[in-house]
């Protein structure tokens, strides 16, 4: 029997026979404004300018809701209230009672789980399975994590005193909303800081609902101030000199551009930036675990995910196997609208975002590369990417070094431990890695040669609020989660 | 070519359980909800194998899988009916013409604590009496003991004894603990030449879950990509209800394919599930739920 023939008998049909009936989460259990103000001191506010900028929904092309622009005159006035915040209430609050308002907040969060997840997946474009059972849960354990750290700081550090920075100004991205703003305003409540944080300009809903709930929570005006607005707002916040701490998670780009920013002056920074990490498959790997794991580190949020497994390295004599095993599972693999539960990959953020990734697969059509596509149908409106393999491809191409950050996974082979560690390392980035074996002093060995920040082993994508995230080399500076995250809100001296 | 046993084919049981997690989070509503429930009816094995088992009983079950629901005539048959080899003949008459397989457990059923020689000979008497299909079950001693070889042989030896029956191939993977041993004993009974795996006798618990189904389902899937035959999956025991027997549809679908959606490559070893399936269907349609008094036991 010839290979084609082999392969032709044996492709399993799944998109036959049975499919699910679309099952979506209503869009009705969620009140939505037509249009949001600043936050600012425990208070809605208009924006000095009188701008505003829509988000639309990227599955529909639909505008959800006007937000407000902040210029530099809202971020002095947020600054302002946060600094009044701090000295005034925050930092002379004792430890035990802030704890009680950042659990308040996580139990409000809880109660309202599916609200948040329904948003989350409106503004974002990610599927609500995960916004329902990773992101809104994750969010709500950062809250209760942090909190208890509240009146333990000491015992975090034992010899020190640590006492809180003051006012910390934090810009967050668009692939994880909520989730970013937990990772940024849980630890600094926590510390004794107050807070000034700028969303992410296509994703602004659900920080804005937050502020509601914290509304709610009655936490004394100005300890938390939102402030909506793009790129203009935040270098607002990095420039301002009253702000004495920042905390910025996206692209390197930028990353670099606060950098200089922050350059001679004494202010605190942590930056959590790109990423272009490996999953590395030996061949005495748990094959028909690791595709999953591959499907998870490279599909999941449609790969908008820094620390995404966006290269797929695979030893030699499995690789023909695993890449047959890799393109059965994308077959299963539903594409579509974000709010139904059966969706595994949402929409893509933005058509900014979209039309960067198809610059990519266009390049790569061009320089000879292979590109597998999976079968299934797209919506007509909105913005979609087919989850994509790249084969034909050398450590060269700009597609395996650069962060593509959408469904896109490379591959390459490799032959030993040694080239395997040289391919994964041969990269500015350092953010995270994944080693598939059934061997455990090899997941050591080749694990403890990767230069990243984090490592899963025959896992990928596993996120605790106990455990440091964070890169090495272009991937960023300082950690956040566990008791690495507090430490860059405190002063330890 | 037979592949060498002792090596393993590793099973991360974190990541199994991880992506059954996942089938559970699938959501069936309407039209694909009935088409479901319906195939899982036609994949159940009504069974009863217990020590009390009389003609009475049997015959009974026989009635139950002729008409399950009489009063609406759409309500498709079970594939089959499991009983001790000595009801085999009541079964075959009582079924006669209805298309209902008729399997039998043999090889000294649940233990195979027997002579290979008389459990040979016992699946040769049920085969003689009429049953089509032959659930066998494996010497877990010789297995846990590392004697795959005798496993094995014992399997092949049953399934020339089987003739033209079916063979289903036992794992009992509630004694064999691992997945990777629930991997191992698949491989060797698909390369013995079973037409079936299967999880469970129903004695030991636990019988059939959903991640030990899905290592097996895996099993099937490398051996059909190796050799292009396609060997049929069997859970048996402990699956009661509707929503669990659609999760285990939805992880046959996206592990398989079309293919294996179909009684002649999977079924459901249960007997209270064909009721639960048939309240469901009932509710599908005319949106209410009867009573289980509505609905008569087997």
């Amino acid at each position: 029997m010839s290979e084609k023939e082999l392969t032709t008998r044996q492709s399993l049909r799944f998109d036959e026979l049975w499919s699910y009936d679309p099952a979506p989460e209503s869009p009705d259990y969620v009140k939505i404004k037509e249009q949001y103000q600043l936050f600012i001191d425990g208070k809605f506010q208009e924006p000095e300018s009188g701008n505003y900028f829509d988000s639309v929904n990227p599955s529909n092309e639909e505008v959800l809701a006007l937000f407000a622009e902040a210029g530099k005159k809202d971020v002095d006035k947020a600054v302002a209230a946060a600094r009044k915040a701090h000295n005034g209430v925050w930092s002379k609050m004792p430890a035990k009672e802030r704890g009680k308002y950042i659990y308040r907040i996580a139990r409000l969060l809880q109660e309202r789980a599916r609200e948040f997840a329904i948003i989350e997946s409106m503004d974002s474009g990610k599927p609500i399975r995960e916004s329902r059972d990773i992101d809104i849960p994750q969010v709500i354990a950062h809250f209760f994590y942090h909190a208890g750290w509240a009146d333990k700081l000491k015992y975090a550090f034992p010899g020190v005193d640590p006492k809180p920075l003051g006012v910390a100004g934090q810009i967050i991205p668009w692939n994880f909303p909520l989730l970013m703003a937990a990772w940024k305003i849980a630890p600094a409540l926590a510390t004794g800081n107050t807070v000034v944080i700028k969303p992410a300009e296509t994703t602004p809903l659900s920080a804005l609902k937050l502020a509601e709930l914290i509304q709610d929570a009655d936490l004394p005006p100005g300890v938390v101030n939102i402030v909506t607005g793009a790129g203009e707002t935040g270098m607002e916040i990095v420039r301002h000199p009253d702000i004495d701490k920042i905390a910025f998670t996206g692209s390197t780009e930028v990353g670099k551009i606060i950098q200089k920013a922050m350059a001679g002056t004494d202010r605190k920074y942590t930056l959590e930036l790109g990423g272009k990490a490996a999953n590395i498959i030996f061949d005495d790997a748990p094959v028909n675990q690791a595709v999953e794991g591959i499907v998870n580190g490279i599909f999941f949020n449609q790969g908008h995910v820094c620390c995404a497994g966006s290269r797929l390295l695979v030893q030699e004599g499995i690789a023909d196997e695993l890449v047959q095993k890799l393109k059965m599972r994308m077959e299963t693999l539903i594409v579509g609208d974000p709010l139904d539960k059966n969706t595994d990959i949402g929409a893509i953020n933005s058509k900014v975002q979209l039309d960067r990734i198809l610059g990519f697969l266009s390049e790569s059509v061009e320089s000879d590369q292979r590109i597998y596509q999976t079968k299934c149908d797209l919506p007509e409106k909105g913005y979609w990417c087919r989850p994509t393999l790249v084969e034909n491809v050398s450590q060269s191409h700009r597609i395996v070094q650069e962060e593509v950050f959408g469904p896109v996974l490379t591959i390459q082979t490799f032959r030993t431990p040694a080239e395997a560690v040289s391919l994964t390392n041969n990269t500015p980035y350092g953010l995270s890695g994944g080693v598939w074996t059934d061997k455990g002093s090899k997941i050591f060995k080749v694990g403890k040669s990767i230069r990243a920040g984090v490592i899963w082993a025959n896992t990928f994508n596993k996120f605790d609020p106990t455990s440091p995230f964070g890169g090495y080399k272009e991937s960023g500076i300082g950690r956040e989660g566990g008791i690495h995250g507090l430490s860059p809100y405190l002063e330890l001296s | 070519m037979i592949p060498d046993f002792k090596q393993t084919v590793p099973i991360d049981q974190i990541g199994v359980e991880e992506r059954v997690a996942r089938f559970r989070t699938r959501s069936i509503k309407k039209e694909s909800k009935l088409f479901a429930l319906k195939l899982a009816l036609r994949m159940v094995d009504l069974t009863t194998l217990e020590g009390m088992d009389s003609p009475g009983k049997v015959r009974q079950l026989c009635y139950k899988a002729l008409y399950p629901h009489e009063i609406d005539p759409e309500i498709p048959q079970v594939a089959a009916i499991c009983v001790y080899p000595n009801h085999v003949k009541l079964a075959v008459e009582t079924l006669k013409g209805s298309g209902i397989h008729v399997a039998s457990v043999a090889t000294s059923f649940p233990s195979g604590m027997g002579r290979l020689e008389s459990r040979i000979d016992e699946v040769k008497y049920a085969v003689e009496e009429g049953a089509d299909e032959i659930d066998m079950v494996i010497s877990r001693w010789a297995f846990l003991k590392g004697d795959y070889g005798y496993v094995y042989d014992e399997i092949a030896a049953i399934k020339e004894a089987c003739g033209p029956a079916h063979l289903k191939v036992i794992l009992e993977t509630g004694e064999l603990e691992t997945y990777d041993n629930v991997r191992k004993a698949s491989d060797i009974a698909m390369y013995a030449g079973a037409d079936f795996i299967k999880t469970s006798t129903g004695k030991i618990s636990p019988a059939a879950t959903m991640p030990v189904t899905l290592v097996m389902l895996g099993a099937i899937r490398d051996y059909y990509i190796k050799t292009g035959n396609k060997v049929g999956m069997k859970p048996a025991g402990g699956i009661r209800d509707s929503k669990t027997a659609l999760h285990y549809l939805v992880m046959v679908k996206e592990t398989l394919g079309a293919d294996w959606l179909d009684p002649d490559l999977f079924r459901f070893g249960a007997s209270s599930l064909a009721n639960d399936l048939l309240m469901q269907i009932i509710k599908q349609k005319t949106g209410h739920y009867q009573s289980p008094d509505y609905f008569s036991i087997g």
